[in-house]
């Protein structure tokens, strides 16, 4: 059992989803697609717990062995992802349930659960899989449920925010893929190990120095079409334009699940491509991604906080914050150390928590306010105290105030930095999650301080059933802004099999 | 209890009355009896621990690990013990005053403010007790969060832009430069934890650190730490005066003012280290800047009329002292600085409860319109006489011993260093003594001298001013200053009892500099 475990994540989901359909009765469906987002929560433990104790799992899909057959690998980086990945998506369907009565029609229910689980199908696909056309096939699985899940929405922009976002993502899509063709042209096979093996191999044959291969120009293509795809995906700045609209005009619920898991996703698979696939010599040397993604992610980070400053859609002011939050993960990423790493690694779990927390905050609203604009929250404060109060604290863990964990991701990051000695990037990171003091503060002033609009009048308290998951949330961002075992220390373990994996692929090929 | 365990319940007890504090939130009387036995318990624990510190034993908690390589971890030293002992003590007087004031002001949401109240004396205690420079920030983080919606209490649009003032220099000025200086220094040091004699020192000796980049570092801590309100990031204190007056007294002249100093001070003595200070020439630079800032914020606050304000610049300047005291880096400087905190703790909370009864008693803010008040409330004002001397630095006022050492300390440093441009800090100490005098002994010779005749102006001027706001006008009209008399009880003791104790501090200074004598040492 223990052994299936890998597949089960994915396949549980997989089948799941089209049985929903089978079922009739919308209540039944729910609980249904409760069950197995939790059962494969459960399962994502129990992988991530096997993991960490005995170490890389591989699983042969119908016991044929790679390279020819397909395999999923869990490794401590992998199971982690999963793990909150269908832990997110397990918190947010247990939030769901009153604001899917509220948001999407009636006769398109059935669509929604069935959807999620696709979608969360093709997320932990992804996590999982080790052959890199697979993580194409999930990557498409995840983002063609997930275009249909955004129009699902009665708001009618809903439908061109899809729209744009297929057309988006599917650019995206395409270059990945012809960076996998262009791979699989060089060496001849889509196992990650087996080409990381392969392209060492290459350098070996041919080189003289380090890497002097026939094919480097190839590769370097290959490189660039697959960062630049997954940077779509991920919304890195300047592609990043279709995540506002994407996230502002999807349901709530959908946009909690998005932006809970959907970005990380594509971190991940950066990580995979820079680490585990390519050397950090062809990644960063030779190609000089490093300083253009370093260079990107703070612009990132800068322009899209400003622009969180300036909106009047809460829900735009999250979607942009997501923007410049994903900039500390690239940056992290390309910081090729270990405490960069697992920084990056560490704030993909905590702003998952936090970004999931804040979205379910802004659900709460819009179910009793019918609004997601600023203007008509003014004075929430007194007629729904903890709904407003959960926005605080979530919003407090956004900015990285100690003892939350949006904190710890920041530290790691900020040491990270001072290791380098970059003083002027160190300087960069903090002026910038002072941007977010002001787009989260901006939010809690007109919360308490505002005479009470029209619709707060009106409003009352949110459900006992959405608060529950919503402070499950923040408690769970509390507890891991003080006790890191299982948040950093698991990000550090990953880390170190990453950076691992880099070293031993340089060994085995001299 | 062994002496690990009074930390861990010293600890636990604000804790604890935040929790009492919302289980008897449905009764004011026992919610408020019960902080007031927690704050005397936490008081008395403070002195059984204090006991044991004093006697140079070691007592510490290794508490929870945040991070690999960072706990959250707790080890008294002197200075810490002090703050702890002056702020948990003035925690119990400021909760009398607090009901009091609160009472008879009717304001609204108590619960919240006295729940504030006890996080915000946790993360004093927090501090105080900190065994590394990472627990310290932590804690200084969690004071600035917890009292915001004291500040904002109101929760006017005045409120609120004071609290963005607030909010806005403390975050950015901790986030910006001090968490950007903690990074260094681990960089550095390979370590936060204080302590004696600086863990910046080996590093220097060793050339993994130029003087160039420690004056950079030390800048960094000292415009970081922006609770000590050294110019010119001194503006969120005076914003933070919307408060209403406990808050004020209890927050702005102890705990989050003195947070701030207290940072600088172990930042100066356990990190940098008093030798690394004095023969770098690193800290020369912050002298001048808190000289200056000490003399401007007196001249500033001379021009002031609105009573709080006053203080609030007072306030600024006598933060400037004990950032001189670190900066000077001499054994009596140091001394000095330390025991300003105290005897400036124990002055300006009595300045403010003044402040506040006289408020509660008769509506007025502003200096002008006192005069002849100190006839009608002859407690209040002669409480005031004693906490200015104390501020000023004049005899019986525990003011003059740190003061003394201070100025002391700069003649040391003039001295020893051989560099004679020193002396021009001895002056404007003097020099700001004598303006100290200025702006505050008016207050209660007005008070007291003039007579209240010309009260016609007062009460017009009160009806230009349209601060008061209209639920007080009824009350201030059927009161010129003859009727009143003093202020509810509950305020008017507390404010004589840390008036008297200004005066037993300077008859208790020698006790201190014994305690704080083991410190300066390396």
């Amino acid at each position: 059992m223990r052994n299936h475990l890998p597949i089960l994540l994915v396949v549980v989901p997989l089948i799941a989803a089209p049985a929903c359909l089978l079922l009739g009765n919308r209540r039944l469906i729910y609980l249904f697609s409760l069950v197995v987002a939790w059962l494969t929560f459960a399962n994502s433990l129990r992988l991530l717990a096997t993991v960490l104790v005995s170490g890389k799992l591989r699983y042969n899909i119908g016991n044929w062995a790679p390279p020819y057959g397909i395999e999923f690998v869990a490794d401590p980086l992998s199971a982690f992802v999963a793990m909150f990945v269908s832990g997110m998506a397990a918190a947010v369907l247990a939030y769901a349930p009153r604001l899917v009565e509220v948001e999407i029609p009636a006769e398109k229910q059935h669509y929604f659960y069935s959807l999620y689980l696709t979608c969360l199908t093709g997320l932990l696909g992804i996590t999982l899989t080790g052959d890199l056309f697979n993580v194409f096939v999930f990557l498409e699985i995840s983002s063609l449920s997930s275009y249909a899940l955004i129009s699902l929405g009665k708001d009618r922009r809903a439908v061109l925010a899809s729209l744009q976002y297929l057309f988006i993502g599917s650019i995206g899509a395409t270059f990945f893929l012809i960076g996998v063709g262009l791979l699989y042209q060089v060496t001849g096979t889509l196992n990650m190990l087996d080409i990381a093996r392969r392209l060492q191999e290459l350098e070996i044959v041919n080189g003289q120095g380090i890497v002097m291969l026939a094919s480097t120009r190839t590769l370097r293509v290959a490189l660039a079409f697959m960062t630049v795809g997954l940077g779509i995906k991920m919304a890195v700045f300047p592609v990043h334009k279709w995540l506002p609209n994407a996230y502002t005009f999807a349901p709530n619920v959908v946009t909690c699940l998005l932006a809970a898991t959907s970005t990380k996703v594509a971190v991940y698979v950066l990580i995979r491509l820079i680490y585990g696939i390519f050397t950090l010599e062809f990644s960063f040397d030779l190609l000089p991604m490093r300083y253009e993604l370093i260079l990107l992610s703070f612009l990132g980070i800068f322009t899209a906080s400003l622009a969180a400053i300036f909106q009047s859609d809460v829900k735009k002011i999250l979607a942009y914050s997501s923007v410049a939050q994903l900039g500390y993960m690239v940056l992290g990423v390309n910081l090729i150390s270990a405490m960069g790493l697992s920084g990056a690694i560490v704030h993909m779990f905590n702003h998952a928590v936090i970004k999931g927390a804040l979205f379910m905050v802004v659900g709460c609203f819009a179910l009793r306010l019918g609004s997601v604009q600023l203007e008509d929250w003014r004075g929430a404060g007194k007629r729904l105290p903890w709904t407003s109060f959960a926005w605080v604290l979530a919003g407090l863990g956004l900015i990285g105030v100690p003892l939350t964990a949006g904190f710890i991701s920041k530290w790691t990051l900020l040491l990270a930095l001072a290791q380098e000695e970059t003083w002027f990037l160190a300087g960069a990171l903090v002026v910038s999650s002072l941007l977010a003091v002001v787009y989260v503060w901006r939010v809690v002033e007109v919360l308490y301080f505002g005479q009470p609009s029209q619709k707060v009048l009106e409003a009352k308290e949110a459900p006992l059933s959405m608060l529950v998951p919503t402070y499950g949330l923040i408690l769970v961002m509390m507890v891991f802004g003080f006790w890191t075992e299982y948040s950093l220390g698991i990000a550090q373990q990953a880390a170190a099999t990453m950076l691992e994996t880099a070293t031993m692929l340089k060994e085995v090929a001299k | 209890m062994t002496p690990d365990q009074l930390l861990i319940a010293s600890l636990a007890l604000p804790l604890i009355a935040l929790l009492f504090n919302y289980l008897f939130s449905f009764h004011a009387n026992l919610r408020d009896g019960t902080t007031v036995i927690v704050a005397c318990l936490l008081f008395f624990v403070n002195t059984l621990l204090a006991a044991h510190v004093f006697d140079e034993q070691a007592v510490r908690w290794e508490g929870v690990e945040m991070m690999p390589g960072f706990r959250i971890a707790f080890s008294i030293e002197p200075l810490g013990m002090l703050f702890a002992l002056v702020a948990s003590g003035l925690w119990i007087l400021t909760t009398v005053y607090a009901v009091g004031y609160m009472r008879s002001e009717k304001e609204a949401n108590q619960m919240r403010f006295f729940g504030c109240f006890a996080i915000a004396i946790f993360a004093a205690t927090c501090a105080a007790f900190s065994k590394d420079l990472f627990t310290l920030f932590v804690a200084y983080e969690l004071m600035t969060i917890s009292t915001y919606p004291l500040v904002t209490h109101h929760g006017t649009t005045e409120a609120r832009n004071g609290g963005r003032v607030y909010l806005g220099i403390l975050f950015s000025t901790s986030i910006g430069f001090l968490l950007l200086a903690l990074a260094w220094t681990y960089q550095i040091a390979g370590t936060l934890d204080f302590k004696l004699g600086g863990i910046l020192a080996e590093a220097h000796t060793a050339g993994r650190v130029s003087s160039t980049q420690l004056i950079v570092l030390l800048g960094l801590y000292a415009f970081g730490i922006g609770k000590a309100a050294l110019m010119p990031i001194h503006r969120w204190l005076p914003a933070a005066m919307v408060a209403p007056t406990p808050v004020s007294a209890l927050l702005h002249a102890v705990a989050v003012v003195k947070v701030g100093v207290f940072f600088v001070l172990k930042v100066a003595v356990f990190v940098f280290g008093i030798d690394l200070l004095h023969q770098s020439q690193t800290s020369v630079w912050l002298c001048y800047a808190a000289g200056i800032s000490l003399l401007l914020a007196s001249i500033v606050a001379m021009t002031k009329d609105n009573l709080k304000s006053r203080l609030a610049y007072s306030t600024i300047g006598q933060l400037s002292y004990v950032t001189l005291g670190a900066a000077l880096a001499t054994p009596n400087s140091i001394i000095g600085g330390g025991m300003h905190i105290v005897m400036h703790a124990v002055g300006k909370i009595t300045l403010f409860f003044c402040a506040g009864a006289i408020y509660v008693a008769t509506h007025k803010k502003h200096v002008s319109e006192m005069k002849g008040l100190g006839r009608q409330m002859p407690f209040t004002f002669g409480a005031f006489l004693l906490a200015s001397l104390c501020i000023i630095g004049l005899p019986p006022g525990g003011g003059a011993w740190s003061k003394w050492f201070l100025a002391t300390g700069t003649v040391e440093r003039a001295v020893e260093s051989g560099q004679s441009h020193f002396y021009f800090l001895t002056a404007a100490l003097m020099i700001s003594s004598l303006l100290n005098i200025a702006y505050l002994i008016p207050i209660p010779m007005i008070a007291f001298m003039k007579s209240p005749e010309k009260d016609g102006d007062c009460i017009d001027k009160n009806a230009d001013d349209q601060r008061p706001n209209t639920s007080h006008e009824e009350h201030t009209d059927d009161h010129p200053a003859t009727s009143g008399g003093e202020a509810p009880l509950a305020c008017v003791i507390p404010l004589c009892c840390t008036a008297l104790l200004s005066v037993v501090l300077f008859f208790a200074a020698g006790w201190i500099y014994d305690i704080l004598l083991p410190i300066t040492k390396s």
